[in-house]
C-alpha cells in the first residue's frame, strides 16, 4: 500500500464505523435527549425506591427534610415516591396514547394522500371538522361518560382525539411520494394497494411519523395532565396531573407548600420543552435544508472550498485530494 | 375559486363541525351505562339532606327535560329544540338553579380574562418574532429560545408558577380569586379596582404563553419572507430597509392569521385550567366544580358554549383570511 492513499481509506471507513456521524446532530438534540432521558429515568426509578406512592409517611404538608427528600403532600404520601410514580404513569400514557393517534394519523393521512379522489374529500372532511372541535372538550365529554377511568382507558380515548393534525401533515407529504416514479414502478409489477403503501410510500413519511409521535407523546401527558387537573384523571393511581389536582385541591400553592406542587410543575414543563426540542431537532436531522449552519461550521466548508480550489487549480498531480468528493462532507461532519 | 364559493364552502364545512360538535354533545353523556337520571338522582340523595318527595321531583323535572322516556332521535330535536331557544336547562348540583343563571354569572369572567390575552398576545407576539427576525444574531436566539420555551410550557403550569412566586413569596399579587371578600361584583371604580388586582396574574399567564406561540411562528415566517425573491429585487432597486421591513411583515402575517384560528382552541382549553389555579370565578372553575358534582347539565352546557365559540372564532378567521388573502382563495382547492 502507498502512503498517498492510506489518508483517503481512512476518512472513508470514519463514518462507517460511527454511523451516527452522518445524522449531524446538533447541540440541541443532546439538550433535548438529556431532559427526554431525565424525565424516563425519573419514572424508572420509582420502581426501585423503598417507599410506596401510597404509602402515609407523615403528615399534611410536612417540609422536606429528614428521608423525605420532598417532603410530603395532603395525604401524607412521601412526594418524590408520588412524583415517580405519577412520571410512570404520565409516560406510559404518553406512549400509548402517542402510539394510538401516530398510528391513526399516518393511516388516514397515507390512504388519503395517496389515493386521493372522494376517499381523500371524506378522511380530510372528517379531520377538518375533528380537528376545528377543541380536543379537551371531546376529551372531558367523554371522560365523563366513562364509568370509571383507569390509566389505559385515558390513554386510548386521548389517543383517538389527539390524530387529526397527524394526519393532515402526512397527507400532505404522502401525495407528493404519490406522484413519484417508483409509485409507478411498483404499480407497473403488479403490487397491490397496501403493500405499495407499506413498502413504497410509508418509508419516505416515516421521519414525519417519528416526529409527530414524538410530539404526540408529548401532547398526550400534557392532555392527561389537564383532565386530570379538572377531576377526570384516572381513579386509584397517580399521575403527574392528579398530584397537582390534589396539591391545589389541598391549597398547597397558597399554603407555600412549594415541595407539594413545584416537583410536578417542573416534570410537565421539561417533559413538553424536552419533546419539543427533541421534535425540532430531529426536524434538522431528518431535513437537512433546515439547518442553519453554525458559524463555525461554516467558516470550515468555505476553508474547505478554498482549498478545493488551490488543489483543483494546482493540477491533476493530487488526484487523492480532487478525486474522490465524499470525505470532505464527512470530514466537515465530524469536526462539528 | 372566487371570494363567494370559497365562503361558501367554509361555512358548509363550520356548520358541519358544529352539527358533529352539538351531536356528540348530546350523545356523549348519554352513554352512560343506565339511565343518567337514575344514577344522578342517586348520587345526590346520598348525602341525605334531599326528601324522597323531593326526590321524586327532582327525577320527574329531569325525565320531563331530557324527554327521558322518549326515543333517541326525539331527545336530540328536544335536545337541539332546547340549545337554539337558549335554555341550558336545570342544574343537577344547585337544584333548582337554572344553567343560564351560572354560565351567565361565569362567563364574563372568562372572557374578560381570554379575549384581551388573545388579542395582546397575537399583536406583540407577532411583533416580538418580526423583531427577532430581523435582527438576528443574539437578540434573536435568546428571544427564539425563550420563546421557545414558553410556548411549550402547559398554561397552568406557568400559572402556578407565577402563583407561587408573584403572589404567595413576593406578594405583589393577591393570592386567587378574583375580588376581596366583602365586595359584590357591580360596576363601580371601587370594585373594579379592586378587580383589576385580581385580574393581572391570570392574565398574565395566558398572554405570556401565548406570546411565546405567536412569536415562534412570526420568527420562522419572517425568516423565510426574509430570503424571498421580492426581497432581494427590492434591495436591488435600492428601496429602503423600512419599506421592505414592511413588505416582509405582511406577507409573515398572513400564516400567522391561520395560525390564531388554531390557537385560540387551544388557550381557551388552557383557561379553563388556570382559572382553576388562580380560583377565578370563570367557567374553568365552573366547570371543574361540575365535573365534581356530576353536574352533567352544567358540563354539557359549558363544553357546547366553549366549541361553539371557538368554531365561531375560527370561522371568522377564516373569513377573514379569505379577504385578506387573494392567494388562499387561488390554491384552496389544492390545500385542504
Amino acid at each position: 500500500m502507498s502512503t498517498p492513499n492510506a489518508p483517503v481509506t481512512d476518512e472513508k471507513s470514519a463514518p462507517r464505523s460511527n454511523p451516527f456521524r452522518s445524522f449531524n446532530f446538533s447541540t440541541r438534540f443532546w439538550v433535548s435527549l438529556v431532559i427526554v432521558v431525565a424525565v424516563v429515568v425519573l419514572g424508572l426509578a420509582g420502581l426501585l425506591y423503598p417507599t410506596g406512592s401510597g404509602e402515609k409517611v407523615g403528615s399534611l404538608y410536612d417540609a422536606p427534610g429528614g428521608g423525605l427528600p420532598l417532603g410530603t403532600d395532603n395525604f401524607g404520601h412521601d412526594v418524590l415516591a408520588v412524583l415517580m410514580a405519577g412520571t410512570r404513569t404520565s409516560l406510559i400514557i404518553g406512549l400509548v396514547a402517542g402510539t394510538i393517534a401516530t398510528a391513526i394519523g399516518v393511516a388516514v393521512g397515507l390512504v388519503a394522500g395517496f389515493v386521493g379522489g372522494w376517499l381523500e374529500e371524506v378522511l380530510m372532511g372528517i379531520t377538518n371538522v375533528v380537528l376545528a372541535i377543541p380536543s379537551i372538550i371531546v376529551l372531558i365529554l367523554i371522560s365523563i361518560s366513562l364509568p370509571q377511568s383507569s390509566i389505559w382507558s385515558l390513554a386510548v380515548v386521548i389517543g383517538i382525539t389527539a390524530w387529526p393534525w397527524t394526519a393532515r401533515a402526512v397527507r400532505a407529504q404522502a401525495s407528493s411520494v404519490a406522484t413519484r416514479e417508483h409509485i409507478d414502478v411498483a404499480r407497473l409489477s403488479g403490487a397491490r394497494l397496501p403493500s405499495i403503501l407499506l413498502v413504497d410510500v410509508l418509508p419516505y413519511i416515516l421521519s414525519y411519523a417519528v416526529m409527530a409521535f414524538v410530539l404526540q407523546v408529548s401532547g398526550a401527558i400534557l392532555a392527561e395532565s389537564a383532565l386530570s387537573m379538572l377531576g377526570l384523571g384516572p381513579s386509584g393511581t397517580d399521575s403527574l396531573g392528579t398530584q397537582l389536582h390534589w396539591a391545589l385541591a389541598f391549597q398547597a400553592v397558597a399554603t407555600g407548600a412549594w415541595w407539594a406542587f413545584l416537583p410536578p410543575t417542573i416534570v410537565l414543563t421539561l417533559v413538553s420543552f424536552g419533546f419539543l426540542l427533541l421534535q425540532a431537532s430531529l426536524d434538522e436531522v431528518f431535513n437537512p435544508r433546515l439547518r442553519r449552519g453554525k458559524k463555525k461550521q461554516m467558516k470550515q466548508a468555505a476553508a474547505r472550498r478554498a482549498k478545493e480550489a488551490a488543489a483543483l487549480a494546482a493540477g491533476e498531480q493530487a488526484p487523492a485530494a480532487g478525486a474522490d468528493p465524499r470525505p470532505v462532507p464527512t470530514s466537515a461532519g465530524g469536526a462539528a | 375559486m372566487n371570494l363567494g364559493r370559497y365562503i361558501l364552502q367554509k361555512t358548509g364545512w363550520y356548520l358541519v363541525a358544529l352539527v358533529a360538535a352539538v351531536g356528540l354533545n348530546f350523545l356523549l353523556p348519554r352513554l352512560v351505562p343506565g339511565n343518567p337520571v337514575d344514577v344522578i338522582v342517586s348520587n345526590l340523595t346520598r348525602g341525605g339532606s334531599i326528601t324522597g318527595e323531593q326526590q321524586q321531583q327532582i327525577y320527574e323535572t329531569y325525565v320531563a327535560e331530557f324527554g327521558l322516556d322518549k326515543p333517541l332521535w326525539e331527545q336530540f330535536f328536544t335536545y337541539l329544540g332546547k340549545v337554539f331557544t337558549g335554555d341550558l336547562g336545570t342544574s343537577f348540583a344547585n337544584y333548582p338553579a337554572s344553567v343560564n343563571d351560572l354560565v351567565g354569572q361565569a362567563l364574563p369572567w372568562s372572557v374578560a380574562v381570554q379575549l384581551p390575552a388573545i388579542l395582546i398576545g397575537w399583536v406583540l407576539g407577532n411583533l416580538v418574532g418580526a423583531i427577532a427576525a430581523f435582527r438576528g444574531g443574539n437578540w434573536d436566539r435568546s428571544v427564539f429560545t425563550s420563546s421557545l420555551f414558553l410556548s411549550s410550557m402547559p398554561y397552568y403550569c406557568l400559572s402556578i408558577l407565577l402563583l407561587y412566586v408573584l403572589a404567595v413569596v413576593a406578594g405583589v399579587f393577591p393570592v386567587g380569586g378574583a375580588y376581596s371578600l366583602g365586595l359584590t361584583p357591580e360596576l363601580s371604580a371601587e370594585f373594579l379596582w379592586d378587580a383589576v388586582s385580581y385580574y393581572w396574574l391570570p392574565f398574565l399567564s395566558l398572554v405570556i404563553v401565548f406570546i411565546g406561540g405567536q412569536a415562534v411562528g412570526m420568527r420562522s415566517m419572517a425568516i423565510y419572507e426574509l430570503g424571498g425573491d421580492y426581497v432581494n429585487y427590492a434591495r436591488a432597486m435600492g428601496i429602503r430597509d423600512n419599506t421592505i421591513t414592511k413588505y416582509i411583515f405582511r406577507n409573515a402575517m398572513l400564516p400567522q392569521i391561520t395560525g390564531l384560528a388554531l390557537s385560540i382552541g387551544t388557550l381557551v382549553g388552557g383557561a379553563l385550567i388556570t382559572e382553576l389555579v388562580f380560583n377565578y370565578p370563570g367557567v374553568g372553575t365552573l366547570l371543574f366544580n361540575a365535573i365534581s358534582q356530576n353536574d352533567y347539565p352544567v358540563i354539557q352546557a359549558i363544553t357546547l358554549i366553549i366549541t361553539v365559540a371557538v368554531l365561531l372564532a375560527n370561522f371568522v378567521v377564516e373569513i377573514v383570511y379569505g379577504f385578506v388573502d387573494p392567494r388562499i382563495r387561488a390554491a384552496k382547492s389544492g390545500e385542504k
